[in-house]
């Protein structure tokens, strides 16, 4: 199983396409960067629009790596999923595609544990492509703006929270965003079983984020009864982590606003990464690889 | 020794009737000296912000004076959230500008006895449109403001004396003011909506009062500060 797993992460390193996700990201993390080094000011100040009407508040002090690394996640992980089908999508139908598949079910080891393996090594390829997002967005945005306390700009108020109250809160942030991420993995996965192309997979996987997304962030009360099912929604979970409890306007250290709400998302995204992971080993083991 | 008895309440009867005998502008005045003793001062202290739309950690503040009416407030410990214009209606600004106004004696507050005060600009451009000081006559200090401004509503300062009162320097400084509502569009926060039912969360208050509170620890008078603490 082991050695299978290092073929399916060497089969996926060597492919170019696997480092365009690497390649986009950093791109798109640096150009953010930039573009906050240079111009952040006036994009701190529509963020702190509704707390400018009451306090000065000086930019210089809000715009630090912490609050840069939020930022840079704010508007990332919405195509992040993009990138990581990129690779799920393209983990089975690739294979069937290249008139691999064949032999490869050939092996002497059963339908499902090929799947476990190659599902394995895709959750690796997202993992390492978070993590990547995590040094990038974070480390370097710490290094290049300095830290500070953390201004989180929420629709209704306002949150920061202390230097030594973040670094956990990242840690946890990254974790759950993980899991929403191997998610989309999974579904990406799934649709690779059953095609046998990759281009539809991937295709397929980036409309349903879109539709997800539009659905999610649209205030139609018709849509709000679907909410709760739409796996884009708890995507967002991470931000959880940066809304605090307070008492009489004070910051409780260490609090989480709503930690039974972060867990049930956490949960629903599990739920939703089994359920398209059985659908796809249910498929696959019935699929016929001769024609 | 009934007779000492008599003299000396007839003699605290006259000191009671010079010191409410003192004019509107002689109190003013009085207070002023105190001020005037301070040239500059650093400070330290713990600021905390009650403010319906906000959470933040208690800040550790350093509050920097210059006279005549400098005055700036650095958050130690991260983001120096500070309300707008209360540099603007601090304390000793409105004493050190009350010659700029017309002084009006409005009588004693009933329950604490302090004296009121109203200060009124009179420059018609001025943003201040009255301010009322409610000062306690016999140590001279300035116990409450309430200043109304024609752009930001009304202020409001409560303060408590300690060691540094013989400066006119409050211990503890509470700064009442008026918020507006706090909305940025979903699009721009993209906000985690975790399933909670909406309302006002049960640790925000009720009404649009904000209110910054300061705890000062310890005072340096007169020793300098360079103005480049205020740029």
């Amino acid at each position: 199983m082991f050695q299978l797993l290092k073929i399916e992460l060497y089969k996926i390193f060597k492919r170019p396409r696997t480092f365009i996700a690497f390649a986009v990201i950093t791109a798109i993390i640096l150009l953010i960067q930039v573009a906050l080094k240079f111009g952040g000011e006036e994009y701190v100040g529509i963020m702190m629009s509704g707390v400018n009407s009451a306090f000065e508040a000086p930019t210089h002090e809000i715009l630090n790596g912490y609050f840069a690394c939020f930022m840079i996640l704010n508007l990332l992980l919405v195509h992040v999923p993009i990138l990581v089908a990129l690779v799920a999508g393209d983990m089975i139908s690739g294979e069937a595609n290249m008139g691999t598949l064949r032999l490869l079910v050939s092996k002497p080891i059963s339908r499902t544990e090929l799947l476990m393996v190659k599902f394995t090594a895709a959750c690796i390829y997202t993992l390492l492509l978070l993590l990547w997002v995590a040094i990038l967005s974070l480390f370097f945005s710490m290094f290049l703006f300095g830290t500070n306390q953390i201004f989180v700009p929420r629709e209704d108020q306002a949150n920061i929270i202390a230097t030594s109250d973040i670094m956990w809160r990242y840690a946890a942030a990254f974790v759950f965003a993980g899991i929403g991420l191997i998610t989309v993995g999974s579904l990406s996965f799934m649709l690779s079983a059953f095609a046998d192309n990759s281009i539809g997979p991937i295709v397929a996987t980036v409309c349903v984020i879109i539709v997800f997304t539009i659905l999610t962030q649209m205030e139609i009360p018709f849509y709000n009864s679907i909410k709760p099912y739409l796996f884009t929604r708890h995507m967002l979970g991470w931000k959880g982590f940066f809304y605090v409890k307070g008492v009489d306007g004070v910051t409780e250290n260490g609090s989480v606003e709503n930690l039974p709400g972060i867990i049930r998302s956490a949960l629903v995204l599990l739920a939703y990464s089994v359920l398209f992971l059985s659908a796809a080993i249910w498929y696959f083991k019935r699929k016929n690889i001769l024609t | 020794m009934r007779k000492l008895i008599y003299i000396s309440m007839i003699i605290a009867f006259l000191f009671s009737s010079v010191v409410n005998a003192q004019t509107a502008e002689e109190l003013v005045q009085k207070v002023k000296e105190k001020f005037d003793k301070v040239n500059d001062y650093e400070a330290k202290g713990k600021m905390k912000i009650n403010v319906a739309f906000i959470k933040a950690p208690v800040a550790t503040v350093k509050v920097y004076y210059k006279k005549p009416d400098k005055l700036k407030i650095n958050n130690e410990s991260g983001i120096s959230l500070v309300p707008k214009g209360s540099i603007n209606i601090s304390i000793a600004n409105i004493i050190v500008n009350s010659a700029a106004c017309d002084i009006i004696d409005a009588g004693k507050e009933e329950k604490t006895g302090l004296r009121i005060i109203k200060l009124l600009p009179r420059d018609e451009g001025a943003d201040i449109v009255l301010s009322t000081l409610y000062i306690d006559e016999k140590k001279f200090l300035v116990k409450k403001t309430r200043t109304t401004t024609k752009e930001n509503g009304t202020y409001e300062l409560e303060l408590e004396y300690g060691k540094y009162a013989e400066y006119g320097l409050a211990d503890k400084v509470i700064f009442s003011f008026n918020t507006k509502e706090y909305k940025l569009p979903k699009g721009v926060t993209f906000d985690y909506d975790d399933g909670a039912k909406k309302g006002e969360p049960k640790d925000k208050p009720k009404n649009k009062k904000g209110k910054v509170e300061i705890s000062y620890s310890g005072y340096i008078i007169n020793k300098g500060v360079p103005d480049a603490v205020f740029l």
